[in-house]
């Protein structure tokens, strides 16, 4: 369970003041799967950060399984929406680096490295450095990364951003049947409402900036989803025209700041 | 005489073709390239042959074959391995010292905060000091035996090394560190895997730069105060206004200065891998 307690970021970089987040209260449960969409610059990196632990919030709190988050939040698997993957190491080499620092048998370390790039489609690149493979790729080597370690908890900041919309449907049909295999939580950032509408048990939709949370809606179709066919059934139509009665708003308010 | 002309141009023609196309093995480029470098330094060598004693004063230029000749004396009587052993000795000494040195002074500051802030005007003014100022002074200390000499290259490697691994610490990319961390890296393993990988790339770069700063450095050291080395054979050349010796003793350092830049370059490209097709 994520408790977002009041959670709120200001940043100061010198004179410059920044407001990113008003005081976020928000709770997750275990296994749950929820998304923040909003527009872009309205704090939800930011949000996530704090709960991986890399950020402090400058007020409130994050309690994460009844600990207070201080530091790194090593019960997470946090893909960043920057790539991550150290570049000195390979593919498989990256993917092996979270159970090399738990010591993890070497053997069992190949086994799972092979299995993990079987799993998202890269069986072939393991030998691959970060700078010999391109941004999709790079995508889903960080996505087997945290997989392979089985975090109870996934943060993922626009994983799937980079990919053409083909792969991005498929990855995203992957990721749902690992979620609903492994029982875990999944706090999902995306800018794409249909993403968010397929994957999510709820969504929060995000104000523009300094963002709060302006409404948590629900996602009650049936499971399992087909990502390939649920954007033809009535009952997503009227989901996402909710939703985006909610979000366009917002994304005009921040359109016409950063224009005016 | 007709090689050089048709070594260059061809040299060029594929040159440019390899830079439109990156090449990923570009084994006939690689061959074009090196006929070519040879054509030039043929060429410059003919030109130097006939240049001398007829457009100028061999006095000043000497001539190739006086300079072979001269370097094949030195090596048959054992003056040119003396002296090259001498120097060569000299400047891996200096190199060592001063690179494990620069190593370990630039990772403690690149580490703290407060250490490099501390410190950071004296880096500087030292750093824009010209080490070889302090040739006399190093002498005055260590001797006009092989120590200063050492001395001399270590102090020019120490910066160099120094300032790399300095700015390599410095520069890690503080998201690596986070997500390990989040990964649950101890604070040594985030050394070992993070790092020293990352500031590897910076320090290799030192490393490779100051191996000519050391041979530069020991030679200074032998031309202002010794009895021995390639430094002390072309000072002892000029004295005697033996052009041929000088430019002798200049071939061979250019020569150990071309053969250790090629084992460090592909040491490097060896451990650089992961940059990838440039
Ligand atoms: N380290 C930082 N220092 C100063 N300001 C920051 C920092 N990180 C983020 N901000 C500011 O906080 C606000 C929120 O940033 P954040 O990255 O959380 O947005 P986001 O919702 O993830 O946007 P996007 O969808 O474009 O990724 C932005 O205005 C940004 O300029
Ligand atoms: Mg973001």
């Amino acid at each position: 369970m994520i408790e977002i307690k009041g959670a709120a970021k200001t940043f100061r970089t010198g004179a410059r003041v920044t407001a990113a987040l008003e005081p976020i209260d928000l709770a997750i449960a275990d296994g749950e799967f929820v998304s923040f969409i909003g527009p872009s610059g309205c704090g939800k990196s930011t949000l996530l950060n704090m709960i991986a632990g890399i950020i402090a919030p400058s007020s409130g709190a994050i309690v994460h399984d009844g600990r207070t988050v201080a530091g790194a939040n090593t019960a997470t698997g946090y893909m960043t929406q920057q790539d991550s993957l150290l570049p000195w190491r390979t593919a498989a080499a990256n993917i092996a680096l979270p159970l090399a620092l738990r010591r993890t048998p070497p053997a069992a370390i190949d086994a799972r490295v092979a299995q993990m790039l079987a799993l998202v489609g890269l069986a072939n690149f393991g030998g691959h450095f970060p700078a010999e493979l391109s941004g999709g790729m790079k995508k889903r080597v960080a996505l087997a990364q945290i997989l392979a370690y089985d975090p109870p908890t996934l943060l993922m900041d626009e994983p799937f951003g980079a990919l053409d919309a083909q792969l991005k449907l498929i990855m995203q049909g992957e990721l749902m049947r690992i979620w609903e295999n492994a029982g875990k939580t999944i706090v999902f950032v995306t800018h794409d409402l249909a993403e968010a509408i397929t994957l999510s048990d709820r969504v929060a939709v995000f104000s523009s900036r300094p963002g709060r949370i302006k409404a948590v809606e629900t996602i009650d179709l049936p499971r399992p989803r087909d990502p390939l066919r649920i954007q033809f059934e009535p009952a997503y139509r009227a989901v996402h025209q909710r939703l985006w009665d909610l979000l366009a708003p917002e994304i005009e308010a921040s359109r016409a700041e950063a224009f005016a | 005489m007709s090689a050089p002309p048709a070594g260059g141009p061809v040299a060029g023609a594929e040159s440019a073709e390899a830079l439109a196309v990156p090449a990923t093995g570009g084994g006939a480029n690689d061959l074009a390239i090196r006929a070519g470098q040879c054509g030039i330094g043929i060429a410059l060598l003919l030109a130097w042959h006939f240049a001398s004693g007829r457009l100028i004063d061999p006095f000043y230029i000497s001539a190739p074959l006086a300079v072979a000749s001269k370097l094949w004396t030195w090596a048959a009587d054992g003056t040119l391995w003396l002296a090259f052993s001498y120097t060569f000795q000299a400047m891996i000494l200096g190199f060592v010292v001063g690179s494990l040195a620069g190593f370990a002074v630039g990772f403690a500051l690149g580490r703290s905060d407060v250490l490099a802030r501390l410190f950071d005007p004296y880096i500087t003014a030292i750093y824009c000091m010209p080490k070889i100022a302090l040739a006399p002074l190093l002498i005055l200390w260590f001797g006009i035996g092989i120590e200063s000499k050492v001395a001399m290259a270590a102090l020019i490697v120490f910066f160099l090394v120094f300032l790399n691994t300095f700015s390599g610490v410095r520069d890690v990319n503080p998201l690596y560190l986070q997500v390990t961390a989040i990964m649950g890296a101890s604070p040594l393993q985030q050394l070992r895997h993070v790092v020293f990988p990352s500031a590897a790339a910076w320090v290799l770069t030192g490393l490779k730069v100051s191996v000519p700063y050391a041979l530069i450095g020991a030679v200074v050291g032998e031309l202002i105060s010794s009895n021995r080395g390639i430094g002390f054979l072309i000072g002892q050349a000029s004295g005697l206004f033996d052009t041929a010796g000088v430019f002798a003793g200049l071939a061979v350092l250019a020569v150990t200065g071309i053969v250790l830049n090629a084992g460090l370059k592909k040491l490097e490209n060896r451990l650089l891998r992961w940059r990838g097709q440039r």
